[in-house]
Formats: structure tokens, C-alpha cells, sequence
């Protein structure tokens, strides 16, 4: 879907410490795999363990040279779905934007239950992958599979070669083993309407 | 000694080295300081114990010894600060005024 | 843009100015952590332990001391950098002076944040700005790609000896310190030879020609003051040369400041930093739509290329400059507005400035203020008359 010769503006809203900056991060060095600019920064300040945060990323296939918030972004990514209740996730995001929630429910349940009108929606049930492929809730790395599989910036194939490649270096094979998995069933398990 | 400062005073501002380095050791031995000088030592050497302490103390370096005995005061740079006779152990430096010394030298 | 680096990151800025230094390999390194310039020290206390450099690594306890220990070393001979922001470079006061005066060169990074009161950790100029007339040369950058290249260049245009000046790299806190961007990294060598052997004009740990720094001087201080403008005035020319050289390693090149459609603009826009980057966006699109909008970003803010820039804005009819610290003059306006304003005084075609102090405090440029500013602009650029001199855009009023 990045295709256009347009900058492509992502927020994401987390909750401290789900590993939602990192997402951004990765998401950033993902497309430099495709040559494409990009950045990836967050909501500057203090940042405390369980409260909403959000960050953010710009995407282009050019020079990007706004360095300010981002205000109207065209794909919101929601990683924990109590901030549904706390945020207007919707705040700047066009009628054709994008939604991506984590949620065990489909995206047909979740739009009536939020009353999301227009925009395209897509659900992962992120916190449930994390659970079974890491054995812990860290919902970011299904989240930036869905969110790849959706923009289709990144292949399946092309996304978990990046991370083994990655995360190789930092982190025991189990760990890299389990992340993989857990990446390759959000391309899989992300459902949109 | 290659650098004369004695009209640094008047140098052009692009005359003087770069970040206020002195790069020509010991021109201090071209400001005579001994000018400043409002009380003179004068060393008895009858008390004199060649302790050498009025050598270790004196500020400006100006006291000499020479053989383990004392050689003298250079007052070319002595300003009369009187710490040699104030250390002295046996009194042997005497303060009297510039002024009269001079007169006595005439 | 030919991609001659071998390297293509996705690095925040401050990771590309721990690189730098990485590559340049200083002998001496002291610096004191401080929000947000702490990932720099961070990061390359880490290669330091690592071994990948030969670096003295100072842990001193304050700015004041990082910055004394930098003069200090400087003085020995050894190619020296530090670090820091905002209360630090406040800290560093009195010492960013005798680093000046003595002529040492040396290079710093100021990640750009606001000073207290009230407490905020975000960007503004007003911290280097406020150094502005300690001697140091300013270079700002807009985005972590040229916070690396300026921090290369530093080196070459301190060391340079029609300058031996102290150099400030300055770069937006947060906004280009913390965010991930795309660099592109010299190779380690081209980066070695481009930087060479230190140069100094004096070092104080060589027996065979022993100097004496810093002495009381009481009757020839206004010369030696003289001399420092001089070498600052000698540092343009130096600038584009060594800008000049460095395009050859990098492909990039910069001068003392980027200038966008001067070469019809009615009307032109300045600014410095990130804020930069976002004018620039806003000024493009104005221009495919037919209007003769130009703008110049300011890189090198010390030494001031007035002569430069009332030639490059000759032939525009506005000026709005953008400023992202104030002066507390009492209303009027900012440095770069004031500076840009007295260096109009003996033209005889003075074009209509105007002033925009923005982002205080980290208080976001968003597109959408710098289209309102762009239209105000277009309005006194038509009507040649400017309602209010002095505007505080994004200021709740």
C-alpha cells in the first residue's frame, strides 16, 4: 500500500513499556531494507510503566523534511485495546485512514462496539500470539507484522529475515525463534473489512 | 633570548601570537621587578647558618648560594617582600628603607 | 544525490554524533550527561570501553569541569571533544570563554534545549543562542545526517590555523537527538584521512619548545580580542572550503547556509535547525503552485555571513525570519531577526522584515502553523506592509 509517492504519517498508541517505541523503531530500519526514508519518534517526555503513550512514524519513498508532530496520520495502530476507552484514536485521521486495533474480536464486533465509522479496520489479536509463541504479553512484534502485512511494505519472507538478522545478535536463538513466529502469524491472522 | 617584549605595550593588534601563548621562555628575566622594591635585605653573614631556608622561600628566586654558602641577593628582582627575614631562624636579614639605601650607594 | 558512502543507516541523532566521534577518534573526551544530549555521552562511553577508539574518556562531575578538563587537555595538544545542553552549556559559561580566547580548538555538540524557569526539557535555541557572543563558531543542522557531517567538518574548520576556534554543532533536542532518521556514513578511513593529524596552534607538553598559556594580561586584552573577530571573520571562507572538501568523501555540501528558489523569490523565508526542514516542505509546495516563495537555512549562525546573505536576498521584496529563541529586549524580536536586521541597515534597498519567534519550550512547527505564517507572509508580501513586525506563531493569544 506505500506505494505512493506521498509520505505516509503512522501514530501508535500503547501503553508504557508494550514495546510500541521499539515497534516504530524497527518498523524505520524495516523500510530502509526497501531504500524507502523514514523516521520513527516518540512523545517526548516521561515515560512511565502502564500509562498511554504514543509514537510515531513517517514514511516516504523520498527525502522527508518535516520534522514536526505528527497531526493527521493516515494509520492508527492501537497495540492495547483498553486505551479504546481512554483515547480518541481517531483524532486527525481521515475518512479513508486506517485502523489497526489488537483485538481477539472481529473487526466487525470492534467497529460496532467503538462506533469507528468509515476508515478501513483491520484486528490482530496480538495479545494472544504474544501469549502463546513468547509466553509473555508483549503485544509489538505481532502488531508490526500485522501492520506489514496490511501496508505490505515488507513481505512475510523479507520481514523475518530482517528480524532473525536482527535479533541474532542480541537475543538467544529461542527467543529469535519464538519472535519469528510470532510475526508470521499476525501476517497470517490480521483480518480487515 | 629571540623575543623582545620590551614595547609589547605598543604592538600592533596581528603582532602578538595566537591564544596569548608565550612561546619564548624566561622573558620574565627582561621586567626587572627589583624597581618595586620599597624595603632591602641586607644579610649579615657574621649570623648566617647557610640553613638555606631564606633560598627555599624566597618567591622571586633571587637569593643564591654557592659551595652550601650564601652568595648573595640579586636586586635586580628582590621587591622587598621581607620573607626572608621573617623565616630566618637566626635574624641575619635585615629591612631597612630603599630609599636610605640608595642615598648610602650615592 | 550519488550515494558514494557504503553505509546507509536508520540511527537517532544522537547515535550519528556518538558515531562521528567514534570515527574522528579523539584523544581527549570529557562531558557530563544531560537531557537530552545523555544517549551522546552514553554511546560513546560505551565504544570507549569497547576499545574501538583511543580515547581518554573523562567522567568528570559537572559541565564546568568537563569543560576545564577540554581546555586543559586542548592545551597539552590533544584533539578534544565534549558534549552537552541547555543548563550544561550554562554551567559551561565561563570556561566557553577561555576555550575562545585561548584559540583552542575543539569541537561540541549542543543538543538545542529550552533553559529553565519554568523546567523543560525541550527544544529551543536559547541555549546557544545566549553563547552566542563567547567566541565559539555556531553550525546548525537539520536533521541527524548533518549533525554527522557538521561534527566532521568541525574538526577541519576548528583546527584550520586562520581560525583555531572552539566549534558548536548544534542540532534540535528530541526532535533530531531522539528521533530515527536515515544516515549515511562515511567510511572509517575516508573519515581518518579527511580529519588528519591534530593541529594546533600551541602544546603545552613539548619540552623542546615549552609555551606558556593563559598569563594575567592587562595592556594588550582589547588586541588579543581583536584578533579572535578577525579569526572569526577568517572562518567563512573556511567554512565553504572545508564544506567544499568534505562533499568530495560524502557527496554533500553546504556552505554557510542552503538557499531554496532565491533565484526568482518575491519573498523568502529563514530559518535554522529541524524547523528548517518543515518550512522547506511548505515552501516547495508553494512553489508548484506558481508562487515565487524562496528560503534560506541558515547553517553556520557564527560567524554571521551578513555580506552573504544580503546578497543572496537581494532581489526579494519580504523577509520573514524564523527564530526559535527570543531576546528579552523588550519586543524585539529574536537574534537572527536582529542580526539579519542591522545587516540590512546600510543597504539602500531594504527589503520588509518581518519576525516569527516560534517553538519555545519544544512547542511543535506544525505544517499547519507554517502554512498560517506563509499566508501572512503572501498577504504583506502583496500589500508591502506588515501589521505586526514581531509575531509569536503557535503562541495561544
Amino acid at each position: 500500500m506505500i506505494t505512493t509517492d506521498e509520505i505516509t504519517e503512522i501514530r501508535w498508541h500503547a501503553r508504557g513499556g508494550q514495546g510500541a517505541v521499539t515497534a516504530a523503531k524497527m518498523l524505520a530500519e524495516m523500510s530502509l531494507v526497501k531504500d524507502m526514508f523514514f523516521q520513527a519518534f516518540p512523545e517526548y517526555g516521561p515515560e512511565r510503566m502502564g500509562a498511554p503513550i504514543q509514537c510515531f512514524n513517517r514514511l516516504s519513498k523520498h527525502k522527508i523534511s518535516t520534522y514536526c508532530g505528527v497531526n493527521y496520520p493516515q494509520i492508527v495502530v492501537v497495540v492495547d485495546h483498553t486505551l479504546l476507552e481512554v483515547v480518541d484514536i481517531t483524532t486527525g485521521l481521515p475518512e479513508d485512514g486506517i485502523v489497526l486495533i489488537n483485538s481477539h474480536e472481529n473487526p466487525s464486533e470492534t467497529r460496532k462496539r467503538i462506533n469507528l465509522e468509515g476508515r478501513k479496520l483491520y484486528t490482530i489479536d496480538a495479545t494472544n500470539i504474544s501469549m502463546e509463541s513468547l509466553g509473555r504479553f508483549m503485544p509489538n512484534i505481532p502488531m508490526l507484522g500485522a501492520l506489514l502485512s496490511i501496508t505490505e511494505l515488507l513481505s512475510k519472507e523479507e520481514a523475518a529475515g530482517y528480524l532473525k538478522e536482527s535479533f541474532e545478535k542480541k537475543f538467544p536463538q529461542k527467543v529469535v525463534d519464538s519472535n519469528i513466529t510470532a510475526l508470521e502469524r499476525a501476517f497470517e491472522e490480521v483480518k480487515g473489512e | 633570548m629571540s623575543w623582545d617584549i620590551s614595547k609589547i605595550d605598543e604592538w600592533h593588534w596581528k603582532e602578538h601570537p595566537t591564544g596569548i601563548a608565550i612561546k619564548d621562555p624566561g622573558n620574565s628575566r627582561q621586567v626587572k621587578t627589583g624597581g618595586w622594591r620599597s624595603l632591602r635585605p641586607i644579610h649579615d653573614k657574621e649570623k648566617c647558618n647557610n640553613c638555606f631556608i631564606c633560598f627555599v622561600f624566597c618567591p622571586e628566586g633571587c637569593i643564591s648560594f654557592s659551595n652550601d654558602e650564601f652568595a648573595g641577593v640579586d636586586y635586580d628582582y628582590c621587591k622587598g617582600c621581607g620573607i626572608c627575614a621573617k623565616e630566618c631562624p637566626v635574624d641575619a636579614f635585615e629591612m631597612i628603607s630603599e630609599i636610605e639605601a640608595q642615598s648610602k650607594e650615592k | 544525490m550519488a550515494v558514494i558512502n557504503s553505509k546507509t543507516v536508520a540511527i537517532v541523532g544522537n547515535e550519528a554524533v556518538a558515531e562521528a566521534m567514534r570515527q574522528i577518534n579523539p584523544d581527549v573526551v570529557a562531558a557530563y550527561p544531560i537531557t537530552p544530549q545523555t544517549d551522546i555521552v552514553q554511546a560513546f562511553s560505551a565504544i570507549a570501553a569497547d576499545g574501538l577508539v583511543d580515547t581518554e574518556l573523562v567522567n568528570v562531575e559537572s559541565e564546568h569541569s568537563a569543560m576545564s578538563a577540554c581546555i586543559g587537555a586542548a592545551s597539552s595538544g590533544a584533539r578534544v571533544m565534549t558534549a552537552t545542553c541547555s543548563q550544561g552549556l550554562g554551567l559551561m559559561w565561563e570556561l566557553l570563554y577561555i576555550a575562545s580566547g585561548l584559540r583552542l580548538p575543539m569541537v561540541m555538540p549542543n543538543v538545542n534545549r529550552s533553559l529553565s524557569a519554568p523546567i523543560n526539557i525541550h527544544c529551543d535555541h536559547s541555549d546557544s543562542m545566549g553563547a552566542r557572543d563567547s567566541g565559539w563558531i555556531q553550525l546548525f543542522s537539520e536533521n541527524a545526517q548533518e549533525a554527522y557531517d557538521n561534527i566532521i567538518q568541525a574538526v577541519r574548520i576548528s583546527e584550520h590555523p586562520d581560525v583555531y576556534l572552539p566549534v558548536m554543532v548544534l542540532m534540535d533536542g528530541f526532535i533530531i537527538s531522539h528521533a530515527v532518521d536515515r544516515v549515511d556514513l562515511i567510511d572509517d578511513e575516508k573519515v581518518k584521512n579527511f580529519v588528519g593529524e591534530r593541529n594546533a596552534p600551541f602544546t603545552m607538553l613539548d619540552p623542546n619548545n615549552p609555551v606558556c598559556v593563559g598569563p594575567f594580561v592587562h595592556s594588550y586584552y582589547f588586541e588579543f580580542k581583536r584578533q579572535q573577530e578577525e579569526a572569526m571573520a577568517n572562518a567563512l571562507p573556511v567554512i565553504k572550503n572545508v564544506s567544499d572538501e568534505f562533499e568530495k568523501i560524502s557527496g554533500r555540501t553546504y556552505g554557510l547556509f542552503e538557499t531554496l528558489g532565491m533565484e526568482d523569490a518575491e519573498f523568502a523565508v529563514i530559518a535554522q535547525g529541524s524547523g528548517a526542514g518543515t518550512i522547506r516542505h511548505q515552501v516547495e509546495c508553494l512553489r508548484s503552485n506558481g508562487i515565487r516563495a524562496g528560503m534560506i537555512k541558515l547553517r553556520s549562525f557564527r560567524p554571521f555571513p551578513a555580506e552573504e546573505l544580503i546578497k543572496a536576498l537581494s532581489g526579494v521584496k519580504t523577509v520573514a525570519v524564523f527564530d526559535r529563541s527570543t531576546t528579552f529586549a523588550g519586543g524585539m524580536g529574536g537574534p537572527v531577526f536582529n542580526e539579519l536586521r542591522s545587516s540590512f541597515y546600510e543597504q539602500e534597498a531594504k527589503p520588509l522584515m518581518v519576525n516569527y519567534v516560534y517553538g519555545l519550550g519544544g512547542r511543535d512547527l506544525s505544517v499547519e502553523l507554517v502554512k498560517k505564517a506563509m499566508e501572512e507572509i503572501l498577504e504583506m508580501n502583496s500589500s508591502g506592509k506588515a501589521e505586526q513586525k514581531i509575531n509569536y506563531l503557535g503562541l495561544r493569544e
